[in-house]
């Protein structure tokens, strides 16, 4: 196991008393897994991970991270990890290559050895010709990679990324995903935080969701979107006035759920949706009945969030400052 | 040691910082060269006044003050430049390193103390044109005080940035110590030309004592107990600023 944490809970101390932002966090990481922390703004997700990461010390529980113990061996700790935190970790007026090196070397990677790592990690992460800029000079995207060198450059095995694409464009997302996945092919482990659904499908093996500060549910992509019950079909109708009859048909489906009429659309779940339809079909078809078409939907991340939790990710704007105060 | 490496490493990346964008220690010497030139003047018919024929140059006087100022002025506002740091998120790259906390600090208070080594010694540089006379040793022996005395107000003003985090909460705590410290210290005028009970509550602050004590060195006077005062006041003031320091950073929620 690269992560064993056990009952972690990280109280912060504030005016006006205090308040729990992580209540009770058990997880398991192993070897070689890129595991996907997803949760609103302001779960839990980042006080977890610097708790993980030596930054803060849990209220209560233990902890294994990198093969040492969290309360007893922190510097060991650190000497496995890397860390990309979410705000940058370059001064602006810093020379990108001289602050690679001088943050390698504080892990005590020779000079020679850290400006040659460093070199290749800015090839690797499309950094090239950059290695002399001043760090302000930088794109968003650059600084971003810039950061990932930062915590790659003593060659961790085990990585925290904290919202390792938030405020990139979608191809340098796209881009950072594909690095996040080579990193894995060489064996690291892979710890992320985010709250995008895609990124948590695209990228991870295996997901906790995250909310309010406990883990409400934890699998694989496919096993989370499995408890959701089933794949969305959406029927159009050439005529409105056909709906019950097709909905009858819906009825009659194996497995089919949660059946609705808006107008000229029939709505319902059903496990395998796509193996259904050509009967669904079928059946239509012998009434006579005439269709504009059909969709058939996975069911999303998001879906299995506003399963467990009862809310959407997307609409969790209000709480965006809270784990910010906090961390 | 992997503690002085580490110290020389993040010493040797604030000084190349330093070095590329020397604005800031060109304003915090700036201070002391104006008062040289634009207050030192006034300082004559006192000097002569007060000196009780021992110096008749103003300067000699003068001079020791100020750059006790420098080491204490110079040295207490480094902590804006760590509020910069931390808001850029180097402290805490810093801090998930394996580097010891003490080299994250001693290695930029050592920055601070070689800027301000160099600034005294423009100081004294720009002085010898005004007369400034004094013994190698005790020029030297300044130099050390200065340099501790540095120590102690950077490691204690970056205590205070990391607790505060703040230069809104650091500008007006800073003053509000500055002033009362500078007033009492006698670096602009000496204490015994006040009345009792400003000479009195100037005995308590012990910057009082380190000026008086590098006024003795600047006069040759290496040995004798204003001196030795001194030494021992700055000795205690970086003790207790440095553990204040360190403690700061090894403290979570730095």
């Amino acid at each position: 196991m690269m992560i064993e944490a056990r009952g972690l809970v990280r109280t912060f101390k504030t005016k006006r008393g205090s308040v729990p932002a992580v209540q009770g966090v058990d997880l398991q990481v192993a070897d070689g897994e890129i595991v996907g922390f997803l949760g609103p703004n302001g779960a839990g997700k980042t006080t977890t991970m610097r708790m993980l990461a030596t930054l803060i010390t849990p209220t209560s529980g233990t902890a294994t991270v990198a093969g040492c113990d969290l309360a007893k061996d922190p510097v060991g700790v650190r000497r496995g990890i890397g860390y990309v935190p979410q705000g940058g970790s370059t001064l602006p007026e810093a020379i990108a290559g001289d602050e690679v090196v001088d943050h390698a070397r504080l892990y005590g990677v020779p000079k020679r050895k850290a400006i040659a790592d460093g070199q290749r990690l800015f090839e690797e992460l499309d950094l090239s010709g950059l290695w002399q800029r001043q760090c302000k000079t930088l794109s968003g995207g650059q600084r971003r990679r810039l950061d990932i060198v930062m915590g790659l450059v003593h060659d961790p095995k085990l990585i925290f990324l904290d919202e390792p694409t938030t405020g990139l464009d979608p191809q340098a997302r796209a881009n950072l995903w594909e690095h996040i996945r080579q990193l894995r092919r060489r064996g690291a482990t892979i710890f992320l935080t985010t709250h995008y659904l895609d990124e948590a499908d695209a990228l991870c093996d295996r997901i906790l969701v995250i909310d309010h500060g406990k883990i409400v549910a934890s699998g694989t992509p496919e096993e989370l979107k499995q408890q959701v019950s089933g794949d969305a079909v959406r029927i159009d109708l050439a005529d409105a006035g056909q709906a019950p009859a097709v909905s009858k048909i819906v009825q009659e489906l194996d497995g089919a759920a949660e059946i609705e009429t808006d107008g000229d659309v029939v709505g319902f779940r059903i496990p395998r949706g796509g193996s259904v339809l050509p009967l669904l079909l079928r059946q239509i078809d012998a009434q006579g009945i005439e269709l504009h078409g059909v969709e058939v939907h996975r069911p999303t991340l998001d879906d299995v969030f506003l399963t467990v939790t009862g809310r959407s990710l997307r609409d969790d704007s209000g709480t965006t400052t809270k784990e910010e105060a906090a961390a | 040691m992997t503690v002085l490496r580490e110290t020389w490493i993040v010493f040797h990346r604030s000084m190349r910082l330093t070095v590329r964008n020397p604005m800031w220690s060109v304003l915090m010497l700036s201070q002391p060269l104006l008062y040289l030139f634009l207050f030192g003047p006034l300082l004559k018919p006192i000097t002569a006044q007060i000196s009780q024929g021992a110096t008749t140059n103003a300067y000699q006087v003068f001079i020791p003050g100020l750059i006790v100022q420098l080491g204490m002025f110079g040295a207490m506002f480094v902590g804006f430049g760590l509020i910069a740091e931390y808001r850029a998120g180097v402290i805490e790259a810093d801090r998930v390193t394996p580097a010891s906390r003490i080299a994250l600090m001693a290695g930029r208070v050592l920055r601070d103390v070689v800027v301000l080594i160099v600034q005294s010694v423009v100081l004294l540089v720009a002085a010898l044109p005004l007369g400034l006379r004094a013994p190698w040793s005790g020029v030297l022996l300044s130099l050390v005080i200065v340099a501790l005395l540095g120590a102690t107000f950077a490691s204690l003003s970056y205590s205070v940035a990391l607790i505060t985090k703040s230069e809104d909460a650091l500008a007006p705590l800073l003053n509000g110590i500055a002033m009362p410290l500078l007033l009492l210290s006698g670096i602009l005028l000496p204490m015994q030309i006040g009345p009792t009970w400003l000479q009195r509550l100037s005995d308590i602050s012990p910057l009082k004592h380190v000026v008086t004590g590098v006024r003795a060195l600047f006069r040759g006077d290496i040995a004798t107990s204003a001196s030795l005062w001194g030494l021992f006041w700055v000795v205690l003031l970086t003790v207790i600023g440095l553990a204040a320091g360190a403690r700061t950073f090894r403290k979570e929620s730095a």
